[in-house]
């Protein structure tokens, strides 16, 4: 348990670090937030109305006072006021985010229970046909960019079922379970596709590995069957790479999938961080990259453990 | 009375083309019931594809039996054909009627479950039992093996034990169906020589409890000598002389054999230690070390105290020039800690090392065990050999090439192989190479840290009369680390032997082999098999090594010691 408090502990060092990044780097952009906010009306702005509105912003300040000013209201639970939306951006974000942290475990749940079987079958028809038919598929799934198989899922079912995913807003789970697994299935199959193919690859060598390995061959000297020798002697030995790409590929959903929300017109994070650039709406970039940081941080210390589970070395210190 | 096994002109090949590929070329072999058969040979001969082949576990290597049979009588009375069955029969006759043994404890049992799952695992495949009837059969089955504490232990996971104790879970496992027949696959080679000593006498008891058949792969004919009623003698696939094992051993037929016996360095008792390098009382010596020690510190977490691994602690001794000084101990001594810190490789806690200023910049020069990890892959020969050159500041010039090949030719390798890389060399010539590169730097001293262990039988003795020619050439002193007494007896002029971190008994080496004092030396010795001591019988030793984990600031009582001879001193030993 030491180890989970020495984590948690670097997690605010870490943040500290990503925010001072983030609000330098938006900083550095050409362009300002006022132009960004009027487009071409901007220019019809006097010199003093535009001073205003810096003022009114608080960025007629120097950067590092802007932070502080920022850092202040952050201890307060306050990441500001979003300028796109004229509303605070952590209810932003948290409108956005169950879409998007539902998206990405609908797409783990479908990438493991694919991914991990497929990898196991083919380890064990190690070079033969039936183990090169998974390894091209899943080079397949991983070399074809997610917008292509998010358009020709959205052609076949349109033009073939003339059924026509639900877009626009988004129903909560809590609303309407059905509903909402419903229109996200699409969007996670798209993502889940390259995931599985990830996962498949992974699971693949990882148990190609522990295959080979001396206590496999005992297990077999106790006249274990193929089946106890594969899934109970090999995969739970084979699981932490599995974990670890996991870990990382979910993370990375957590923080929203521009295309994929783009192609099934869906509000996730992903379109929110992009419009929030675009825009200059600096609050919500701000906030949003801390948000999504801090998910990251707390998947991979969620792996960590999963590492403990997994290996009783981990977990039971050595001699 | 009929062969429990009868293996008859057995061929195994390997890869697409098992027919062209043979590892196991037409190898024919009988077992009575409750006999054991040795299968005695080099790496590559053979000996484990054939014992493997007796349960088809070689199919899961990518082996296939391309010829012969292997009758196998069954515990129903029937015969079976291994050769020919199907996998799902096979699967019946693994652990059932064949149980086996490997020979690295430390890998073959699996992580992530605990020792009393795996050996519950046995019960319910072989036996049917669930439950608790598993798990008390699991207990029974660990005193057997004769496991303190078995019923603790059974909660436990393998890295959780040391490598006797694994080894002991795996013997135990493979008696859970009561097998008629038991491989063991050199299974002592990975342990330390007094715990190898434990697993042979626990082997005998439970074969004359049981009355089970055993087939013993090994690579040291002396360790079957006391165990086996037959001896078979492989070389490249081929069986060249099976007979009882006193045939064998008193008059050998074949060739192979006689080497064997003859050529590979056996244990004798001090009996064929060097006859050259008397002692100088007037020369300095080259090393002296002064109560040297080394701790690792151990955390036990954030705010508990802190204690040390004491891996040395106040050794002391001095190497003089052109001698070699070999200190034994098992894993854990702290031999190579020792070694180790007289290359300011480790951080020494206290003492003092005084090398005199020798012929080089870099006196002290090391050979590691691993000659296939301590070369790197992608350097060839001669960038490999002028890395300690150009280390110290020397350029690759025609020079340092004739140096290089004068030093190749010395070691006995051609000095056309600038150019090769180093997998293309056997193990004894990549160690030869590690040896010609140490010598670049014309060193006073070289310290070889189980220098020859990782190599077979026959290569090893060759290494060691290279290193003694070596030696008297250019009058190098050596620091041999060694864990093997008959290796050391080989070459040692003096011996120290160390036990959990100190100095117990250093002195002449015939002095201390043949007459050892401390009791430590003399179970070690007392473990070591020998051709010659086969009819002796061992009593099984639970002896564990104690731990050196000590509390912070805990210092061992001073040492006293005895002389026991002219050069040969003994530390006292407290009574308890």
């Amino acid at each position: 348990m030491n180890y989970v408090v020495q984590r948690l502990l670097t997690f605010p060092l870490i943040l500290l670090g990503v925010s001072v990044l983030v609000f330098i780097s938006i900083r550095l952009v050409p362009g300002d937030a006022i132009t960004a906010m009027l487009g071409t009306e901007a220019g019809l702005l006097t010199p003093a109305q535009r001073a205003a509105l810096a003022a009114y912003f608080g960025i007629d300040q120097p950067v590092w006072a802007q932070y502080l000013r920022w850092l202040t209201g952050l201890f307060q639970g306050d990441l500001g006021i979003s300028s796109i939306y004229g509303k605070p951006v952590l209810t932003v974000i948290l409108e956005r985010f169950p879409l998007t942290l539902q998206l990405a475990l609908m797409s783990m749940v479908i990438a493991l229970s694919i991914g991990v079987p497929l990898g196991v079958f083919a380890a064990t028809r190690n070079e033969k046909p039936s183990d090169l038919v998974v390894r091209i598929l899943a080079m397949l799934g991983q070399s074809t960019p997610s917008f292509v198989i998010g358009v020709l899922i959205i052609y076949v079912l349109s033009v073939f079922f003339g059924v026509v995913p639900a877009m626009g807003t988004f129903t909560p789970l809590t609303v309407d379970p059905l509903a909402s697994i419903g229109q996200l299935i699409f969007p996670a199959v798209t993502l889940g596709f390259a995931f599985a193919a990830s996962v498949t690859r992974i699971s693949r060598s990882a148990m190609l590995d522990v295959l080979s390995d001396d206590y496999i061959r005992t297990a077999r000297s106790k006249g274990a069957s193929q089946r106890s020798v594969v899934w109970r002697h090999a995969l739970p030995n084979a699981l932490i790479p599995v974990v670890t790409l996991s870990g990382v590929e979910f993370g990375y959903l957590l923080g929203g999938a521009v295309i994929v929300e783009q192609i099934f017109a869906l509000p996730g994070l992903g379109r929110l961080v992009l419009d929030a650039i675009t825009q200059r709406d600096y609050a919500l970039v701000q906030g949003t990259v801390l948000f999504i940081a801090f998910n990251f941080l707390l998947v991979n210390l969620l792996v960590d453990l999963a590492y403990v589970a997994l290996d009783p070395r981990i977990r039971i210190g050595g001699r | 009375m009929t062969p429990l096994l009868s293996v008859r002109d057995l061929r195994v090949g390997f890869g697409r083309n098992p027919a062209a590929n043979e590892v196991v070329k037409g190898v024919s072999f009988d077992l009575a019931p409750g006999e054991t058969l040795a299968i005695v040979g080099e790496s590559g001969s053979g000996k484990s594809v054939t014992a493997l082949s007796v349960n088809r576990l070689v199919d899961f290597g990518g082996g296939r039996i391309t010829n012969g049979s292997i009758l196998l009588q069954r515990s129903d009375g029937s015969t079976l054909d291994v050769a020919k069955a199907d996998e799902k029969v096979l699967r019946t006759i693994r652990g059932r009627d064949v149980g086996m043994i490997f020979q690295e404890p430390m890998t073959s049992l699996n992580p992530v479950h605990t020792v009393g799952a795996q050996i519950e695992e046995a019960f319910r495949l072989n036996r049917g039992l669930h439950g608790a009837d598993a798990e008390r059969a699991a207990l029974e089955v660990l005193e057997r093996v004769r496991i303190p504490d078995a019923k603790s232990r059974l909660a436990y996971y393998p890295h959780q034990l040391s490598g006797g104790m694994r080894q002991r879970v795996m013997i135990a496992m493979a008696l859970a169906s009561s097998p008629r027949l038991l491989i063991a696959d050199e299974p002592t080679t990975a342990l330390d020589v007094t715990v190898q000593a434990q697993i042979m006498a626990l082997l005998a008891e439970l074969r004359a409890e049981t009355g089970m058949s055993m087939i013993f792969i090994t690579h040291d004919i002396g360790l079957v000598a006391g165990i086996a009623d037959r001896i078979m003698v492989m070389q490249h696939g081929l069986a060249v002389e099976q007979n009882t094992t006193d045939a064998v051993l008193d008059n050998p037929q074949h060739d192979y054999t006689k080497h064997l016996l003859n050529a590979v360095p056996h244990f004798t008792s001090g009996k064929a230690v060097r006859a050259d390098g008397e002692r100088a009382a007037t020369s300095e010596p080259i090393i002296k070390v002064d109560d040297l020690v080394v701790r690792f510190p151990v955390k036990k977490g954030l705010f508990k105290p802190k204690g040390a691994i004491h891996a040395v602690d106040g050794v002391s001794f001095d190497l003089m020039p052109g001698e070699t000084l070999a200190i034994v101990g098992e894993s854990g001594s702290g031999k190579s800690t020792t070694a180790r810190a007289i290359l300011g490789l480790v951080e020494k806690h206290r003492g003092a090392i005084a090398a005199k200023a020798g012929r080089s910049r870099r006196p002290i020069q090391m050979v590691f065990q691993d000659p296939f990890a301590s070369l790197n892959p992608r350097l060839n020969v001669e960038a490999l050999m002028a890395e300690p050159a150009i280390a110290n500041g020397q350029k690759l010039d025609d020079a340092l090439r004739d140096r290089m090949r004068f030093l190749l030719d010395r070691v006995g390798l051609p000095a056309d192989v600038l150019n090769r890389y180093p997998h293309q060399f056997s193990g004894g010539q990549r160690q030869r190479l590690c040896i010609a590169r140490v010598l670049m730097l014309n060193p006073d001293v070289v310290v070889l840290d189980e220098a020859v262990s990782a190599l077979d039988v026959s290569v090893q003795a060759r290494v060691l009369d290279l290193l003694v020619d070596l030696q008297r050439e250019f009058s190098l002193a050596y620091l041999f680390i060694s864990h093997d007494m008959a290796v050391v007896e080989r070459i040692a002029h003096r011996i120290a032997v160390m036990y959990a971190g100190q100095i117990v008994e250093i002195g002449e080496a015939r002095s201390v082999l043949a007459d050892p004092q401390h009791s430590y030396t003399r179970r070690l010795i007392s473990a070591v098999p020998a051709v010659e001591r086969r009819r002796q019988h061992f009593a099984v030793d639970a002896t564990q090594v104690p731990s050196l984990v000590r509390p912070a600031g805990y210092e061992p009582p001073p040492a006293n010691w005895r002389e026991a001879g002219r050069d040969h001193r003994v530390r006292i030993e407290e009574t308890k």
